[in-house]
């Protein structure tokens, strides 16, 4: 049985108007670290809110753990666990009455299951009676995370966790997410940065409320059709407009301080002809080599398409 | 060489026993595209407040596009720009609208607006779109709207804090196809952001570190410096050692 099952889940606002999701199915395995990797807008955060029953469908239906996100949502409540996008615990309770409380709510204790917040609650333990309001950013994520879990839920819904977070410290929360997954409990993550995708055991590329691909990360970077290069110039400010200009490229996109290039014909080699043209613009240190894409080169092609 | 549009020296902001900002000095230059980065909570936005002239340092100083950060706050913030991925448009609003109180909180005369607000539409190709509410336009457009309208009082020097935040990869890109823009024209970009792709972008970018500046070079000599492959290393190797992003 699958954890979660979405089956044409619409979901609109403005009486219609607004479409946010458009009959999206997909299904998350038990235990599986499953990714929605889409921009703002395109409709992670209402999918969340309907999964973990917080907002109706206009259409379709869903289930999570076995019951229906309509007819079940008590059930759903008491099973999952759900960090919202914006901080949402109390502000002006300390770290340790914030636990408490959500464990009380939950009828449980804190000591009960205290073995699947250790790891994570004994970084911010040495504070625990400072005011959620007062804690640094990493903090209150380490201690959202905390709540989230206290009850022991069987799914875990995490919308967005990693935005606004530093490089080192996203790294850190992947490490802890990895090792919740390893205790069985199926997580739902969504992300805004597409470099956490290959993280994820399966992922669901989104934009404007509906799926652009959903696979393994391995799977979807397979998929991408036709040879990509990577260039690189001293000149880089002045790269970007001579590809462009470039009589054979089909796209080019920064990527860093490379630029990832595809050509309009790519059955033959490419290279010398493209070295020559920029050599010629006066280009100079000139780097060309076909590589693997990344899931951010694979999300561009499939926006394009 | 030419005059820094910023310079800061010992630049150092205290709350209480806290040192938030501690002894920055650097310079940033015409025309370029400056780099602000740091790990949550290493002083990044309190050293931006006080360059924009929000915020008054404890000791040390700072000069921005001529003018004392302690002394000529208001002067500075005539003459700079600013755009947070948070806060920038308001969204019951229609663009017009926008454009038309942004020009005017910054003092140009009705003829300027008029003149000014349709260079912009016209640049941005929003000729359709100036009555729609900003709420109803997608975040791409929001986004470049909003960079534009940071520049109608055509400032020296534009801040941006985290202006990608959230955005598709496409639009992300083409957003930094409009700073290109800017920085050819002479303005100063000082930008902060959390995707290290679009450090690699930066002229020069500095790195923060528990309040102070442990790092600050091209993208290119910082690699070479910490033996790091990628932008994202530098940091990685820079950062991790954070002490105040523990607590």
């Amino acid at each position: 049985m699958n954890a979660v099952s979405l089956d044409k889940i619409t979901k609109t606002y403005n009486k219609g108007k607004t479409v946010a999701v458009n009959e999206m199915s997909f299904s998350v395995d038990k235990s599986e670290l499953f990714g929605l990797i889409g921009p703002d807008g395109a409709g992670k955060t209402s999918i969340f809110r309907v999964l973990t029953t917080l907002l109706l469908p206009d259409g379709g239906s869903a289930i999570v753990d076995g019951c229906d996100v309509v007819k079940g949502y008590k059930e759903i409540r008491a099973r999952i666990g759900y960090m919202p996008g914006k901080f949402s615990l109390y502000q002006d309770l300390t770290i340790e009455e914030n636990l408490n409380f959500f464990a009380t709510l939950f009828n449980t204790t804190v000591k009960d299951n205290y073995d699947l917040i250790k790891e994570i609650y004994i970084q911010i333990e040495p504070f625990k009676t400072r005011r959620a309001g007062k804690l640094s950013g990493g903090m209150k994520q380490k201690l959202a995370l905390c709540c989230a879990l206290i009850h022991k839920p069987v799914v875990l819904f995490l919308d967005e966790p990693t935005t606004g977070v530093d490089a080192v410290s996203r790294k850190e929360f992947w490490d802890m997410l990895k090792r919740l997954k390893e205790q069985g409990i199926t997580i739902l993550v969504s992300t805004p940065y597409m470099d956490e995708a290959t993280l994820c055991d399966r992922i669901a590329l989104i934009q404007t409320g509906k799926i652009l691909s959903i696979d393994t990360p391995a799977d979807i970077v397979k998929a991408y059709s036709g040879k990509l290069y990577e260039v690189k110039s001293d000149t880089i400010h002045k790269l970007p407009a001579d590809l462009r200009n470039y009589e054979d490229t089909l796209s080019c996109f920064a990527f860093g301080e490379y630029m990832h290039i595809t050509f309009k014909n790519d059955k033959t080699d490419n290279s010398a002809s493209l070295l020559n043209y920029l050599t010629e613009k006066g280009h100079s240190g000139l780097e060309l080599k076909q590589i693997e894409p990344t899931i951010e080169d694979c999300f561009i092609k499939l926006l394009k398409q | 060489m030419q005059e820094p549009v910023i310079k800061t020296e010992k630049l150092t902001k205290r709350f209480g026993d806290f040192v938030a900002a501690n002894e920055l000095s650097f310079e940033v230059y015409p025309g370029e595209i400056f780099g602000f980065l740091g790990a949550n909570g290493a002083g990044k936005t309190t050293a931006m407040r006080m360059l924009c002239g929000l915020s008054v340092p404890s000791s040390g100083k700072a000069m921005v596009a001529g003018f004392d950060v302690s002394g000529d706050a208001e002067k500075i913030k005539k003459n700079v720009g600013y755009m947070s991925q948070k806060f920038s448009l308001y969204e019951d609003l229609t663009v017009m609208e926008n454009i038309r109180f942004y020009a005017g909180i910054y003092g140009l005369s009705d003829k300027q607006i008029k003149e000014e607000s349709e260079k912009l539409i016209a640049i941005l190709g929003l000729e359709n779109e100036v009555k729609k509410l900003v709420i109803d336009l997608p975040l791409g457009w929001r986004q470049k709207l909003a960079f534009s309208v940071a520049l109608v009082h055509q400032p020296k020097i534009v801040f941006l804090d985290e202006p990608t935040g959230g955005v598709d990869p496409v639009t992300r890109r083409q957003f930094w196809d409009l700073i290109y823009i800017a920085a050819d024209k002479g303005i100063t970009v000082f930008v902060t952001t959390h995707y290290m792709d679009e450090a690699e972008y930066c002229d020069r970018v500095s790195i923060m570190v528990d309040g102070r500046i442990e790092a600050l070079d091209s993208p290119r000599n910082l690699k070479q410096q910490f033996s790091a492959k990628s932008m994202d290393d530098v940091f990685y190797k820079l950062a991790r050692g954070a002490k105040r992003n523990a607590e």
